[in-house]
């Protein structure tokens, strides 16, 4: 093919050289010929929520953005929609006009084909008049800010709060509390409030997931309009957790022992996630209870961590292999154990069995539950007449002593807070130090068990200096966090906690 | 009386190439609802060549149907015994008007043609091409002008100069002005149409544009086809005086 070189020809109209199109005019010459934005919208209303920032767009939602933003820029170009059916948009800018102007402008450039086969791009500008109008829920919020639809009621009947430690860092992490108006903490338990029925409804499945619970539901009337048979109701959940946690000294009623498959009566709880894992400490043999299971035969724990007592270890025999008993490993052993408050007082020592095998040694500590001395009042354990009850059954290692030594040091990792409304009488400044000793515990929990690390997050602690005492420590070293598991934390800063439950 | 006839419409249409043929011997005219149209073209050519009103194939279409020059004209199949002749009958006898058996019928489109040279439509017919160069006396090529094989429609041309599809490439320009011996433009009529024959018609001495025509268009077509200094006179007294000899 030879090369073709287009020549040039004058344009029909102001005669200046140019290379032929398909009109054969010059681009201003066709420009003053053809206007392209004929018959296309130059000035919309658009509607403004000033309390929330947001844009309407009709008939109902709310669309949150900036101004001179993607989202504004989206929102203003597809209000011209229907009119631009006829032409293609290439290009779409803001202009920037004074904000409290109420007006915005955007250019357009569009293409269109025109007279023969010639396709003509211009670009014009429309001018948006913004109205302002409160949106419903602002409107809602302004007239009874307290205004809350649906409640949950969280309660566990026990005399600690670590389950809603834990609780708390599951829903931080699952974000399950994002959509609550307020969160208040309650004597034994938490409350949260929502805008929406649905939200409610979803917060209580998550709880129902996470934890054996047991819930109803109630709604109570607070308006009606008789004309369109609107009813506006306040929705409340009662959601309350098993008794049940986990290192709790439990003897199982009989019918329940043996529909467990002569389980001995006495248990240990290993672990509560949305079943209960249960296991007896001197056959090694576990179970699951599942929340239906339980509730049907709510049972009480015997002891539970508060009533632990610290003993030493002074001999250790092991006395099966190590066996693997839902995830965790235990070896069954012969233990003499005496009390801490007797050693070296007393002679009194007790030859135990115990399923912690695996990690204690002689010159171990560890906390257990002293059935010798305790006082039972357990309608179930009358029950089993003849029972022999062991002096001490072993619970966990303690690291009390390494704890020491680390008195006052901070940790590498910090954990974050949902936040919540605390009660502020008389009787909840007294709980204050309670609660902050139980936390204290809890975060010791959580640096042994990495199984309790799982669902949570963990993030770095910026205030943490590596001391210059570490190389003093010797000999074993007590639990803490990899820094693996650490996620970077970004933003721990106020800004993020006055953020926390906004919907 | 050189000229340049601008603002021509034929039933409100500015193609007035479709509805006239014209030559340096005679001028055809269709048949038109008012008499405006064939008016001026009386006004401007009476008393030099027979102007000739008529239809062919009953159709008024008859500028993009025929194909003609001083030398004679070719006429479609589909023209009727009375319309041919009717032509014979007013045309000048040296004119040879042939009807021609092509299986492309409009000759108008397919055909351009000068006194010498004529430019045809690619798969027109061996007869057919033989016979233009008999009836018309003119060497034939075979070419397309930007691409288009309707040469008749694309590219209008006198013994002077011509006028083609504003896309010709420089290239095609200089091969085919090569061909023709004439000088060649690109440019277009009636406001950027393209379509160059069919808005406008020219001879050695006039040409007739529609009412489209800016007057830049105007002023290329003035400087290429030479109409400025254009006599008729002269050029029909050339061939009146060879009139006379073949008389005699």
């Amino acid at each position: 093919m030879v090369h073709q070189t287009i020549g040039s020809v004058l344009c029909c109209k102001c005669g200046i050289q140019m290379a032929p199109n398909a009109a054969n005019m010059c681009v201003k010459c066709l420009r003053s010929e053809v206007d392209i934005t004929e018959g296309l919208q130059k000035h919309v209303i658009i509607v403004h929520c000033p309390e929330c920032d947001t844009y309407l767009q009709p008939p109902r939602t709310w669309i949150k953005a900036q101004l001179e933003s993607k989202e504004l820029l989206t929102f203003c170009v597809n209000k011209l929609k229907k009119n631009l059916k006829e032409v293609r948009l290439t290009h779409a800018e803001f202009i920037w006009t004074e904000p409290h102007s109420k007006r915005i402008k955007v250019k357009l450039r569009i293409q269109k084909e025109v007279l023969n086969g010639a396709v003509l791009e211009q670009a014009y500008t429309v001018e948006y008049v913004v109205q302002d109008q409160m949106c419903e829920s602002c409107s809602r919020v302004q007239a009874n800010p307290d205004q809350w639809v649906a409640a949950v009621q969280l309660r566990q009947h026990v005399p600690h709060r670590r389950t809603f430690f834990y609780l708390e860092q599951l829903i931080l992490r699952h974000d399950a509390a994002v959509r609550a108006i307020r969160i208040k903490q309650m004597d034994q338990g938490v409350d949260f409030f929502f805008a929406n029925r649905s939200h409610a409804v979803k917060f209580v499945e998550f709880l129902g997931k996470v934890a054996p619970v047991r819930s109803r539901h109630d709604k109570q009337l607070v308006s009606h309009d008789s004309k369109s048979n609107n009813y506006n109701y306040k929705y409340t959940f009662s959601v309350e957790i098993c008794p049940i946690c986990r290192e709790d000294l439990i003897c199982l009623p009989p019918k329940v022992a043996v529909t467990l498959g002569n389980l001995g009566p006495l248990v240990i709880c290993t672990k509560v996630s949305n079943n209960i894992a249960l296991m007896d400490p001197f056959t090694l043999r576990h179970c699951f209870l599942d929340a239906d299971q339980y509730w049907r035969s709510s049972f009480k724990s015997l002891l539970s961590c508060k009533q632990l007592v610290e003993y030493i270890i002074l001999d250790v025999e092991a006395v099966s292999s190590e066996v693997i008993v839902g995830g965790s490993r235990y070896v069954l052993a012969d233990a003499q154990v005496a009390r801490l408050s007797d050693f070296g007082k007393n002679d009194t020592l007790f030859s135990v069995r115990t399923h912690l095998g695996h990690i204690l040694s002689p010159g171990d500590y560890a906390l257990g539950y002293d059935l010798y001395s305790a006082n039972n009042n357990d309608v179930e354990l009358d029950k089993y007449k003849g029972l022999v009850l062991s002096d001490v059954i072993l619970i966990k290692k303690s690291y009390e002593e390494k704890r020491q030594k680390k008195r006052g040091k901070p940790r590498t990792w910090k954990l974050k807070s949902l936040g919540m409304e605390v009660d502020d009488t008389a009787k909840g400044r007294a709980d204050e130090e309670k609660m902050y000793s139980e936390y204290e515990q809890f975060l010791r929990d959580l640096e042994e068990n990495p199984d309790m690390r799982f669902n949570i997050s963990l993030y770095r602690n910026k205030e943490y200096q590596p001391s210059e005492m570490v190389s003093e420590t010797d000999g074993e070293d007590a639990p803490a966090v990899p820094l693996e598991e650490l996620l970077a934390d970004l933003d721990l800063s106020d800004m993020d906690e006055g953020d926390g439950m906004k919907e | 009386m050189s000229g340049f006839c601008v603002g021509l419409q034929f039933e409100n249409s500015c193609e007035i190439g479709v509805f006239s043929k014209l030559t340096n011997a005679y001028c055809l005219v269709a048949i038109g609802g008012s008499e405006n149209f064939y008016s001026i073209f009386e006004s401007e050519l009476a008393d030099v060549i027979p102007v000739v009103k008529t239809s062919i194939g009953g159709t008024r279409i008859i500028g993009r149907l025929c194909a003609g020059n001083k030398n004679g004209l070719l006429l479609p199949h589909t023209t009727t015994d009375q319309e041919l002749q009717h032509l014979r009958n007013s045309l000048p006898d040296q004119v040879v008007v042939q009807r021609v058996d092509e299986r492309l019928s409009a000759l108008g489109n397919c055909i351009a043609c000068n006194d010498h040279v004529a430019l045809t439509h690619t798969d027109l017919d061996r007869e057919t091409e033989e016979l233009i160069a008999d009836v018309l006396g003119v060497e034939v090529f075979r070419q397309t002008i930007a691409g288009n094989i309707l040469v008749g429609s694309y590219c209008a041309f006198s013994n002077r100069g011509g006028l083609v599809h504003p896309h010709t490439s420089i290239e095609d320009l200089d091969e085919l002005s090569t061909l023709l011996q004439v000088p060649l433009v690109a440019g277009t009529v009636n406001r950027g149409s393209e379509v160059i024959a069919a808005g406008m018609t020219v001879n050695d001495w006039t040409a007739f544009c529609g009412s489209d025509t800016t007057a830049t268009e105007l002023s290329v077509i003035e400087s290429v086809f030479k109409l400025r200094e254009a006599q008729p006179s002269a050029i029909v007294d050339e061939m009146r005086k060879s009139l006379i000899d073949s008389y005699v």
